[in-house]
């Protein structure tokens, strides 16, 4: 037991190791960063471009270290070699700016032959390297997959200063970058240098790719870019909030990610990083309650609940009998593909609502109230069809059948028209007592 | 600094350069139906996220049999399709997000996998997945003389020499000593090719409608979508096929810049095709060569040959951008360069014309140069002179009986318009002598039983 090593807990609260704790404020620090720079590389739909970026800063690397080894200089210097990353990153996002300018190729293409082509010229470089270099490669291709473990303190600290960097400016720049991001045309005829805040936007993400390649690796950087903003997306509607929560929880993928691949032998970071990412995405997929999978299917459960309630009362109503028989009901789930476990939870919503009194082997017995409701549903859908037949070319483009807005949609003297000409037809349609049309 | 050296040498460049030309070759025809449809980068997405899959299969096979990692491949990536619809539908995510998010974390569990111990110690590393190994592809025994090339075992291999077995322990004293056919890797390559070139001219046609316009070919009744997913899982095989010998960097450059270049020099599908094909034969072996010969010349090691296609590729796309006869830079300069000629010659002719109208046939240079400006009435003026259409004479230019006409025309085309803007699409007469000044150099003109033009200037009558 002398050697065993640090606790989860001790790693969780920094007491496990300087160089530990070390590595996990960095990559949570740059988790956050990248999560808040991200939100506007997504909003601008430049997830992919960030990924032939980060694959780009490759022949950069090995540039740098071939230049600074042949000046004489200490070739594995980090500040050296991440000059050299931002350099062709950013060739890369002019060399993609530039085909898609004078070419006829579209962005896809663009942004593949940047990315595979960049990325060949550095594979060429580090093997030159290897090969012809008797101290080899070996840290430069640490690059290629990350090696958090290995990093420096020097190397944390300069990455933390790029994450916290990034975050401040993005800050400080909130409105700006919303404004372009939403509505860069609006912002253009308003006076604001559009192409300078992009410019700024470009950067930033440069810099925060540069500063995680050494992290999780210059292939996974960019999944700490898009995940935590994609992520956040279900969960929010406002753009503040919208960055706050990609920094949480591109900060909780990195914090968590680099205390889980510390604990384990041989897991390495960047891929747990990811992966962690991954799960708060998946988590946020499901179960976000602004645009999740299950708010969403529960709110379409509502509309069809309210909609086949409808559709029931109607029923009764029309057919002048408080008592719906319990073939009628079959009837109606046939024509309108109700299962029988949506029966039983129509049924629930429509004595939850009132509009039924209860239900017997007979059949179900409608309330007034339900009556009531049945004759406005049959009211609005005869002057409904009406108006389709008649008006149909004035008809405004996104009404739904809703039996609500019927008579917000459509004005006072419309409807009196209708009744007339339903009338013509020698159909009759009384609004119920205490309704106004 | 030396000459660049290239010595072929069957034994260690053979398959090798076989198996760079033949994941090209299958890459490269697949890529063109891609870029086509504007998801090149799902051949990207695929080749990272087959990773998992080709893991997963490893583990379950316990062995690198071809087939179970071509199942591997082939299941992770029709999930990564799937993944990605899920994820743009379910979340309303726009694609390029959806792909980023399937693509990165499938890639990291299959990295994840990889550097997990149990299999860690055998022979798939996650490298080797990037740049491939093409280097290790080399024939131990080459052939010797052209019988032996006629001959079948040379190709699938034979025992040279049976192990010697003490028949009384058992034991073997000596291993056998084989003759190594044909590397598997480079069979299995020729079998995806073979496949990706039976899928292509079956299915030409259905591909080719998808291709331009999905919409058309679901009406037409075969299902687009079905061909979809058909063209991805050919992806993921042309991946799973190739990444052994020559890593997935090779496969993703392999798929887009090929097709994209081809997409420089023609306009048609299957010119396109057959220019893809070349330039990915070009780049294969051009990038075999170059990484020996380039380094050579400085005495220096060879680099990665899947590496140095890739560049080749890149290289190729790059010349094609620049010089090719139908859309390169150059091309379209010289052509931009002409019209601007021809508009500054017509803009001369019309305007000596005026001058000639309201009675002064010679016109001084400096007068000219208030309306046809700098460097473009130099050319309009030489233009004009090679043509016969102006004389020059002292500095005053006056129009031949031939430029007369020419500049008539002119005047009578940009007045027609005038008129037809007025008198049939209602615009208002101070604002059509713009339109019309640019609709004046285009050949066809309205057909107006008129002798005036809105500004009460008479029209030259036609020639």
């Amino acid at each position: 037991m002398i050697d065993a090593g640090p606790s989860l807990v001790e790693t969780l609260t920094f007491r496990a190791g300087f160089n530990t704790s070390l590595v996990v404020a960095g990559t949570t620090l740059l988790g956050l960063a990248a999560g808040v720079v991200g939100v506007f590389a997504m909003l601008r739909k430049r997830a992919l471009m960030a990924d032939a970026l980060s694959h780009a800063t490759l022949p950069g690397i090995a540039a740098a270290f071939l230049a600074a080894s042949w000046l004489g200089a200490e070739g594995r210097s980090m500040p050296v070699l991440l000059a050299g990353a931002v350099f062709t990153g950013v060739l890369g996002v002019l060399a993609i700016q530039a085909i898609l300018r004078y070419t006829r190729l579209h962005e896809d293409a663009a942004i593949g032959i940047v990315l595979s082509v960049f990325f060949g010229v550095g594979v060429v470089g580090l093997s030159y390297i290897q090969a012809n270099r008797a101290d080899g490669s070996a840290g430069i291709d640490a690059f290629i997959y990350g090696q958090a473990a290995s990093m420096q303190p020097s190397d944390v600290r300069l990455m933390a200063g790029i994450a916290i960097f990034g975050v401040l400016a993005t800050a400080l720049l909130l409105k700006e970058f919303t404004l372009v991001a939403f509505n860069d045309a609006f912002a253009r005829v308003t006076g604001w240098p559009v192409s300078l805040i992009d410019l700024l936007m470009m950067a930033l993400v440069v810099l925060v790719t540069v500063a995680g390649i050494q992290a999780v690796g210059l292939i996974l950087v960019v999944a700490l870019l898009i995940i935590p903003s994609v992520a956040a997306r279900f969960w929010t509607e406002r753009i503040w909030l919208l960055v706050l929560l990609a920094g949480v929880f591109g900060a909780a993928s990195g914090y968590l990610g680099a205390v889980i691949s510390s604990m384990l032998p041989r897991k390495p970071a960047g891929a747990v990083i990811v992966l962690t990412a991954g799960g708060v995405f998946a988590l946020s997929l499901i179960a976000a309650p602004a645009r999740g999978v299950i708010a969403a299917s529960f709110r379409r459960l509502g509309l069809r609940l309210r909609i086949a309630s409808d559709h029931l009362l109607e029923a009764a109503f029309e057919r002048g009998d408080h008592l719906l028989s319990r073939a009628a009901v079959d009837d109606l789930a046939t024509v309108r593909g109700w299962s029988t476990p949506f029966r039983v939870l129509l049924l629930f919503r429509l004595r939850l609502a009132g509009f039924v009194a209860g239900s017997t082997k007979a059949g179900v017995s409608v309330s007034p109230a339900g009556l009531a409701r049945g004759q406005r549903v049959s009211r609005n859908h005869a002057l409904w069809e009406q108006y389709l037949i008649s008006d149909a070319d004035i008809a405004p483009s996104h009404v739904d059948w809703s039996v609500d807005q019927v008579e917000h949609v459509l004005s006072d003297e419309l409807i009196a028209r209708l009744e007339a000409r339903l009338a013509e037809r020698g159909i009759s349609v009384p609004a119920p007592a205490g309704h106004s049309s | 600094m030396s000459w660049p050296a290239f010595q072929f040498d069957v034994a260690l460049d053979l398959f090798p350069m076989l198996a760079g030309l033949l994941a090209a070759v299958g890459c490269g025809l697949l890529g063109n139906f891609l870029v086509l449809r504007r998801i090149s980068l799902m051949g990207d997405a695929i080749s990272h996220s087959v990773l998992p899959g080709l893991v997963i299969a490893f583990l379950i096979a316990t062995s690198r049999s071809p087939l179970a990692m071509f199942v591997g491949a082939a299941v992770a990536g029709i999930a990564t399709v799937v993944l990605v619809e899920l994820v743009k539908k379910l979340g309303r995510v726009e694609p390029g997000a959806a792909m980023g998010v399937v693509f990165s974390v499938l890639f990291a569990l299959g990295v994840l996998l990889i550097e997990s111990a149990a299999v860690r110690h055998v022979d798939l590393d996650a490298d080797c997945v990037l740049h491939g190994q093409l280097e290790t592809l080399f024939w131990t025994t080459p052939v010797q003389s052209w019988d032996e090339v006629f001959q079948l075992r040379t190709w699938t291999g034979y025992v040279i020499d049976p192990a010697v077995v003490n028949p009384e322990t058992g034991e073997v004293v000596r291993s056998a000593i084989y003759h190594q056919g044909v590397p598997r890797q480079v069979v299995t390559l020729a079998v995806m090719v073979l496949a990706a070139f039976a899928f292509v001219g079956l299915l030409f046609k259905e591909l080719r409608i998808a291709a331009f316009d999905p919409a058309l070919a679901t009406t037409l009744g075969f299902n687009a979508s079905a061909l979809h997913y058909a063209l991805m899982v050919f992806v993921a095989a042309a991946t799973v096929a190739s990444f052994e010998a020559v890593g997935s960097i090779l496969v993703i450059a392999m798929l887009i810049c090929p097709a994209a270049t081809a997409r420089l020099m023609t306009d048609r599908l299957l010119a396109q095709i057959a220019w893809s094909l070349a330039f990915a034969i070009a780049a294969s072996i051009g990038g075999y060569v170059a990484a020996t010969a380039i380094p050579s010349m400085w005495g220096k090691e060879p680099v990665n040959a899947a590496g140095s296609m890739t560049v080749a590729a890149g290289v190729l796309l790059t010349l094609a951008i620049v010089v090719s006869p139908k859309h390169g830079l150059v091309v379209r300069a010289i052509r931009r360069r002409r019209l601007a000629a021809s508009v500054a010659l017509d803009d001369l002719l019309a305007a000596l014309f005026r001058f000639a109208e309201q009675g002064e046939p010679k016109v001084p240079r400096a007068r000219l140069a208030q309306l046809v400006p700098g460097i473009r009435l130099d050319r309009a003026l030489g233009l004009a002179r090679k043509r016969d259409l102006v004389t020059l004479d002292d500095g005053l230019v006056a129009l031949t009986p031939t430029g007369l006409d020419t500049g008539g025309a002119i005047i009578r085309r940009h007045r027609l318009w005038e008129t037809y803007l007025v008198e049939q699409a209602g615009v208002s007469p101070d604002h059509v002598h713009e339109t019309a000044e640019r609709l004046e150099h285009l050949p066809p003109q309205p057909d107006l039983p008129a002798d005036t033009d809105p500004h009460g200037k008479a029209i030259p009558p036609g020639v």
